[in-house]
């Protein structure tokens, strides 16, 4: 590739979906467009690359929504998945945005389909990207490059030069070379710091050694640490991330979907020690998957085991690696290294408290455990049908809470000064704006879409009353 | 977790199967199973979806409903150079290629495919020379520069009593050979019978290339978009194909329903269907072969090139050798131009069976399959996302 401009209008740092809507929407605006990503082309787009669906509000049933979800519906449901912390004005606003972004994400390329197989339960809130976020991205970048945006692949922004809250230019290193670019307004659209274990290790210590990561080594956060350290407002919690239990035999970075292992609620989990720490069968598993990568990350050495057995092993989707298997509790436990006396105790213990009940895996079943600490208090069966199964598990991070505060306008609001001049940002970088904690699917996509469609315009419009 | 080896991404110790390529194709489709993102694209992933494990005859299956569109590879997040390395469209090519052979009539003729490039240019070229000595072993050697007219023209080189022997003898094998390798692989797959409902399916999805379009946006090429006019070029080879043989067919029906004698005026059927068979057998395989010069070569089995290449020729050739012939039938180069034409021809009947011919009849019989497949079972279960 030729140089890129050293000199823009919009300068994007990112290139997942935020970053891309905002490149597209400040270039179709009329400005000139530099986009920074510093993963290599690959690797693009962040956690972008393994998303799969966004949540808009809408009115009516479409080609590939079975339903209305009204604005006031998603904004109940946004308040119950954060606990009520959530900026309501900022929330209400991407909400009300989020009905138009359908219409204009499709506009840029980005094509849909009916949700199918394992996700019928989102048919009607959320859209599913044909092909996978992925094929999302793949659609963004093309029209972007067709607009005339320029991207720049395994281009890490190392430096940023605000001065006096001004966002003058950026300097970003590529292969030994530091180049700077000046830009007349800035867009930080690059994600949180879930890669950066260095950063992990500051708010967890050394448990951070056994996280995995689930997406991209790229998310290292080092935009939203410059922009804080240059005075950006922080939001949301700084020692929160949102934690999924995987598989522990994924890799370290970017395994992704496919590692999920959904069938504590079929089994138990222990410890190390053989022991179980929480109640696998509290509610519906969407509403607790979320839950499980802190539990297991409370556990000693951060690894937990979700034990079942065979009348279990096609009830839930399958995943990436087979099941650890042998013909007896005290096998499964040699296998994975337990004491097996105590996972006997364990079982037994367990088996022993279960009640008689009807089993039904699509609701809040009878089948509990009684006068056991802690309870199953669903879907609770013996685990007495060999082979016997087991899933090791650690603490999959795939996103942070931490981020700036912004606007309406996604413009990012400075601790002393107020709003910024010339800085936006939009995507996982703000995410804490609206999601101070929890998560419902689809939901990081609708504000890396909204925020980062309006930081575009507004940087457009900022840069161009600039620059005449 | 200490000490506990890590199996590759979706490898299931214990899994047999028949080839390094149909271990590797069970290894992505437990990964694209755990996945699942793909599923709007083709027919491939909601048929994997209908199962947990893939024994060698679903591979099978699974690899002859892959229409090599390309997309999910483009769409993959676990692509090379992810460590999960994930090429469906490549394991599944090499599968495909494979199964042919596996399932080819008789057995002894299977090796046909290990070479098949050069199998098919030695069949061609005998072909050809057996025609051309014949003529010239019949008749004066003068007649093959002869210029000859009016009705049975032709058969002054060639007997038609003769022609209709060899070739009906030729084509009665073919359908043979096809037949029991279609009994061959409807076995191994352990396939469900097919119904009427399902067969019309298949037709219809067959007929349009329903999934070489990676499910709306086309097929993946080097470029970026696609832009890949396979279906296009397919369409035209394919129809082309079908237009010439209903020209042959015609011509029969003519020759002994009418007692009229080739060859026909331009404006008669037989010449009109084999005049724009012709061209569609000639512009499709260019255009074929042009889009496989442009595919990016990841997405292939190199291997399968000898094969692609040959059948795309042979039937470049055949189209074109029929147009000159039409054109030429008045001048000397008739004869030499039937001695081609007819040469080539003898030899695409007898390859077909061995040879990518049978990619059509594969597909055709997995959608049938699928067609079936997708009635019986209920949408699915289990599952989430996030």
């Amino acid at each position: 590739m030729a140089d890129p401009a050293s000199d823009v209008d919009v300068l994007v740092i990112g290139g997942g979906n935020a970053a891309l809507c905002a490149a597209i929407a400040a270039r179709r605006a009329g400005a000139s467009v530099l986009v920074l990503e510093a993963a290599p082309k690959f690797y693009r787009g962040g956690n972008t690359r393994h998303t799969r669906n966004m949540r808009c509000a809408h009115d009516a049933a479409t080609d590939t929504l079975s339903g209305p979800y009204p604005e006031e519906e998603f904004w109940d449901d946004l308040l119950q998945v954060t606990g009520g912390k959530t900026n309501e004005q900022l929330a209400r606003h991407m909400i009300s945005q989020s009905k138009e972004m359908l219409g204009w994400i499709a506009a840029q390329g980005v094509r849909f389909q009916p949700s199918l197989g394992g996700t019928l339960s989102l048919g009607r809130t959320n859209s599913f990207f044909l092909g996978g976020g992925r094929a999302m991205l793949n659609a963004l970048y093309v029209t972007a490059g067709r607009l005339g945006v320029v991207v720049c692949y395994d281009a890490e922004v190392i430096a940023l030069d605000i001065t006096d809250g001004v966002f003058r230019s950026a300097t970003y290193r590529r292969g030994s070379a530091d180049v700077l670019v000046r830009a007349r307004t800035l867009v930080a659209a690059s994600g949180g710091f879930e890669a950066n274990i260095a950063w992990l290790e500051e708010l967890w210590g050394e448990a951070a050694d056994n996280f995995l990561i689930r997406g991209t080594p790229y998310n290292r956060g080092t935009v939203l640490r410059m922009l804080l350290d240059h005075g950006a407002e922080p939001v949301g919690d700084a020692t929160q991330c949102h934690a999924v239990a995987i598989d522990a035999r994924a890799p370290k970075f970017d395994g992704g979907i496919i590692t999920r292992l959904d069938c504590v609620v079929f089994g138990i989990v222990v410890n190390r020690d053989a022991r179980r720490f929480h109640d696998e069968g509290e509610d519906i598993w969407p509403k607790r998957y979320a839950v499980w990568g802190r539990l297991v990350a409370a556990e000693p050495g951060q690894i937990a085991y979700i034990v079942f057995d065979a009348p279990a092993l096609s009830l839930f989707m399958p995943s990436l690696y087979p099941p650890i298997a042998a013909a007896s509790i005290a096998g499964l436990a040699r296998l994975l290294k337990l004491d097996p006396a105590a996972l006997e105790r364990t079982v037994a213990g367990f088996n022993a408290a279960v009640r008689p009940g009807t089993f039904d895996p699509s609701r809040l079943d009878d089948c509990r455990t009684e006068g056991l600490s802690p309870p199953k208090s669903h879907w609770a069966r013996r685990i007495e049908t060999a082979p016997f199964y087991a899933y090791p598990v650690r603490p999959g991070i795939t996103f942070t809470y931490l981020g700036t505060r912004v606007g309406r306008d996604a413009r990012i609001v400075m601790r002393k000064r107020g709003p910024a001049a010339n800085m936006f940002a939009a995507g996982e970088i703000m995410a804490g704006n609206v999601l101070g904690q929890g998560y419902a699917a689809g939901i990081g996509m609708t504000i890396g879409s909204v925020f980062g469609r309006i930081a575009g315009r507004e940087a457009s419009a900022h840069a161009r009353s600039a620059s005449t | 977790m200490p000490d506990q080896p890590v199996p590759d991404a979706g490898r299931r110790e214990g899994a047999l199967h028949a080839s390094a390529a149909l271990a590797e194709a069970d290894r992505l489709m437990t990964v694209c199973n755990a996945c699942r993102y793909c599923e709007g694209l083709c027919a491939v992933f909601p048929a994997m979806e209908m199962r947990r494990t893939f024994p060698d005859g679903d591979l099978d299956y699974l690899a002859n409903l892959c229409h090599a569109c390309g997309a999910c590879f483009d769409d993959c997040q676990f692509a090379p150079p992810h460590a999960f390395d994930v090429n469906v469209p490549r394991t599944l090519a090499i599968v495909r290629a494979q199964s042919y052979a596996i399932y080819a009539w008789p057995r002894t003729l299977a090796p046909l495919f290990a070479r098949n490039g050069l199998a098919v240019s030695v069949i061609a070229a005998l072909s050809v020379a057996a025609f051309i000595a014949g003529f010239v072993a019949w008749h004066d050697p003068r007649a093959l520069f002869a210029v000859h007219t009016g009705p049975g023209a032709f058969y002054r080189l060639m007997p038609h009593a003769a022609m209709v022997a060899l070739f009906g003898a030729a084509f009665l094998y073919a359908l043979l050979a096809i037949a029991m390798s279609v009994r061959n692989f409807w076995h191994a797959t352990a396939s469900p019978a097919g119904n009427a409902t399902s067969l019309w399916q298949a037709m219809r999805d067959a007929g349009r290339l329903r999934y070489l379009d990676g499910g709306g946006v086309g097929c993946a090429d080097a470029g970026e978009p696609p832009a890949d006019r396979r279906p296009l070029f397919h369409h035209l080879t394919f129809y082309g194909f079908l237009l010439c043989f209903a020209s042959t067919s015609f011509a029969t029906l003519y020759h002994y329903l009418l007692c009229l004698e080739a060859p026909y005026p331009w404006y008669d059927l037989p010449v009109v269907l084999g005049t724009l068979g012709g061209i569609g057998l000639t512009l499709g395989p260019i255009g074929l072969l042009f889009a496989k010069g442009r595919r990016d070569p990841v997405l292939g089995d190199p291997g399968q090139n000898g094969m692609d290449v040959a059948f795309l020729v042979m039937l470049l050739a055949s189209g074109a050798t029929g147009l000159a012939l039409l054109v030429l039938r008045a001048t000397p180069a008739m004869g030499l131009l039937l001695a081609l034409h007819l040469g080539v021809v003898l030899a695409l009947f007898l390859t077909m069976p061995y040879g990518k011919f049978m990619h059509g009849i594969y597909r055709f019989l997995a959608l049938v399959r699928y067609a079936k497949e997708r009635r019986d079972t209920q949408a699915h279960d289990a599952g989430g996302s996030e």
